[in-house]
């Protein structure tokens, strides 16, 4: 299943993506022309804070979004070039849940719990893959035995009560490979769940982009799983991508204030305990609050006046990395400067 | 020796916490309900936290470092075991101790957007303990809680908001004025930085450092984000099961830690640095926490351990003490010399 394609056609991409909510106090924008692009057997990640559009995007790019009160305003949705949003929707249902499957943060509420796991496994198996009933039991006892669930045979009858979360999690990732998709979105997949079973949840995501040449969209708060698991990063904040780059290069030579900030305000584990953070001040704009200009302006210690006019455009280089943001050669030469980058001013 | 005289040298611990064992009745049965078991939520378990100290209890979900807080606290009463706070067992006290035990002892826990009472306004939520406790009314109280939420970084007008109106890293301030209200010595920070963003986990970790060494606190900080923990605390122990495995120093723990429950835990958890996570290889820990009806016989930890030897599924190991700090694993010596992440020393561990 690996792209037919040659490199540079994109398995999946959101061109100039924008939607709108219209609620009783006026039209809220939480996803503002949003552009990115994930290749077969790539991981790309969206990462950001609550409130930041991460999981709108991937909702509106699975065309998962109520409508109304919420409406796709501006865009194009591409699945290996064909715009999504074209498509009628017995068109649509053949691409969704077949080619491109979602995984769930919540695997305690998104299965559903009065059915059987292996009804749940089965029924778009059978839907997609007009499998017969023999067959489809035969396949789900092989998915699960693939996403390392024991005596999966038993597994088929149980219910998801039965299981802990990450047993349940490893259900829902078998139901995503039920009809070998081509793209998985993961919405915060291991956010529930330990450490461990965290660790166990994403190496089994990197098996199947690296063996089985499915791309994969990650979308978490996580910096550490970004940086482990992903080759190209979306930074979002307030609605926007106010960064994006291959990861190497993204966390080594971060551009935004907003990417400097926030990987300046993490504690790491291999860090010894030392001196106070450096964290960002206020908080992250809500999505109902008109702000004219960049959203991350009244945090920033970069802000020069035209950052309070219009967003910054995000513009990308030849490398494939850019920032949105006017005063780029600021964050940059700062950082220089302290050999590591740091926003605020002492 | 029990464990809990080791790592706090020679000052007298304001907590001590010694053979703590929490076990729960499994009750069956609707007109003649009868106990057919008991699931041990804390299971031998003894540490000691010493005056101005951050003592971190870490853990995966259902280990029981959550019930430790809570018997600490004086929520649910010890099956077996004791708790001794500034000398005196909690076990012991008098309705009137026990009231003077509540102000000295606080706790913050992990949601600001459950914790705390929507009808109220903030200065009735800092306040409420003042009124009870110290008695204060009017412009005096009014004064204190003001006093209080600067001490948090709030402004003093935000005294007349209600919890909606605040962000959850606002809230969280809140919730440690609250705390802070009666000057108590110890605050049990129940996951308190855990639900919050990236960007606000940070304001609040600096107030909690600024707060305990201008106010002299100490702190049980409990939390599964080891990031954090390292940030935090000065010393660590790591519970499995509702077992404690290990127990050290912040900085030894991280740097080398012993038990092979640790180190898969830190190995587990991805550092924010491409470089170093892509030369990074190691295999997840297989398996899952077994269910604490039914633990396992012997070490709780051996069917998922990778050098778990015959030994191990029939005796208990006890915590011992190795270089400087307690281990409860006996095959300790056979675990490989190097960790896949780079900068951990498992071989040396730096003088306390």
């Amino acid at each position: 299943m690996i792209s037919k394609e040659g490199p540079g056609l994109a398995l999946f991409e959101l061109d100039r993506l924008s939607v709108e909510i219209s609620t009783p106090n006026g039209v809220i924008r939480p996803v503002d022309d949003v552009s990115w692009s994930v290749e077969a057997g790539q991981t790309t990640a969206l990462v950001g804070e609550s409130g930041s559009g991460k999981s709108v995007t991937a909702l509106a790019a699975m065309g998962l979004l109520p409508s109304p009160p919420v409406r796709i305003t501006s865009g194009a949705i591409l699945f290996r070039g064909v715009d999504l949003r074209s498509l009628d929707p017995e068109a649509l249902r053949r691409v969704r849940g077949a080619k491109i499957a979602m995984v769930f943060q919540e695997p305690m509420t998104s299965l559903n719990p009065v059915r059987s796991i292996g009804h749940q496994l089965t029924e778009h198996m059978r839907l997609h893959l007009s499998l017969g009933k023999a067959d489809a039991r035969a396949r789900a006892i092989e998915l699960l035995r693939r996403v390392g669930i024991a005596e999966p045979g038993e597994r088929l009858a149980q219910y998801p009560h039965h299981l802990s979360g990450g047993m349940r999690q490893r259900v829902m990732i078998a139901i995503a490979l039920a009809c070998d998709p081509e793209l998985i979105i993961a919405d915060e997949p291991t956010t529930a769940l330990d450490v461990t079973i965290q660790e166990q949840i994403l190496e089994l995501l990197r098996e199947l982009t690296e063996r089985a040449g499915v791309g994969l969209v990650l979308i978490t708060h996580n910096l550490g799983i970004v940086a482990r698991y992903a080759h190209r990063v979306n930074v979002m904040y307030g609605g926007r991508i106010v960064e994006q780059g291959e990861a190497h290069e993204l966390y080594a030579n971060p551009r935004h204030p907003y990417t400097v900030a926030l990987l300046d305000s993490v504690p790491r584990l291999d860090r010894a305990k030392g001196a106070l953070l450096s964290p960002i001040p206020g908080s992250p704009p809500d999505p109902g609050d008109a702000v004219a200009g960049c959203r991350f302006r009244p945090r920033c210690g970069f802000a020069l006046e035209a950052c309070a006019a219009q967003p910054p455009p995000l513009e990308i280089d030849a490398r494939g990395h850019g920032a949105a943001c006017f005063n780029t050669a600021a964050v940059l030469s700062r950082a220089e400067m302290h050999g590591e980058p740091r926003l605020h001013p002492a | 020796m029990s464990a809990a005289a080791a790592g706090t040298g020679a000052t007298v611990p304001l907590v001590r916490v010694e053979r703590l064992r929490v076990h729960f009745p499994l009750r069956r049965g609707l007109l003649f309900e009868r106990t057919v078991g008991h699931i041990k939520a804390v299971d031998d378990i003894s540490f000691d936290i010493a005056p101005g100290e951050t003592f971190g209890l870490v853990g995966e979900s259902g280990c029981g470092k959550t019930t430790v807080a809570r018997a600490l606290l004086k929520l649910v009463p010890a099956s077996s075991g004791s708790i001794s706070f500034d000398g005196t067992d909690i076990a012991d006290l008098d309705a009137q101790q026990t009231r003077f035990f509540r102000r000295r002892v606080q706790s913050v826990f992990q949601d600001p957007f459950s914790s705390l009472n929507p009808r109220l306004r903030v200065h009735e939520i800092v306040g409420e303990p003042l009124v009870i406790h110290r008695a204060l009314r009017g412009r005096e109280l009014r004064a204190r809680v003001e006093r209080l939420l600067e001490t948090c970084g709030l402004p003093a007008s935000f005294a007349s908001r209600f919890p909606h109106e605040m962000s959850g890293g606002q809230r969280q301030r809140v919730g440690i004025a609250r705390a802070l209200a009666l000057e108590p010595d110890l605050i049990v920070c129940d996951e308190a930085v855990s639900a919050l963003d990236v960007s606000i986990q940070a304001q609040i970790i600096n107030l909690l450092s600024r707060l305990q060494s201008e106010l002299g606190l100490t702190y049980l900080f409990i939390g599964h984000d080891l990031s954090v923990v390292r940030h935090l605390c000065d010393r660590v122990g790591v519970m499995y099961l509702g077992r404690l495995v290990e127990v050290a120093s912040a900085e030894a723990l991280f740097a080398a830690p012993r038990h092979p429950y640790t180190r898969a835990l830190i190995e587990a958890v991805p550092v924010p640095d491409p470089v170093l996570e892509r030369q990074r290889d190691h295999k997840p820990l297989p398996g899952e926490i077994p269910s604490p009806l039914s633990p396992p016989a012997g070490c709780v930890f051996h069917p998922r351990c990778p050098l778990a030897v015959e030994r191990c599924r029939a005796e208990v190991p006890a915590l011992r003490t190795i270089d400087a700090g307690l281990v409860a694993c006996t095959e300790v010596h056979r675990a490989p010399p190097t960790s896949s992440r780079p900068g951990a020393r498992p071989g040396s561990i730096p003088a306390p």
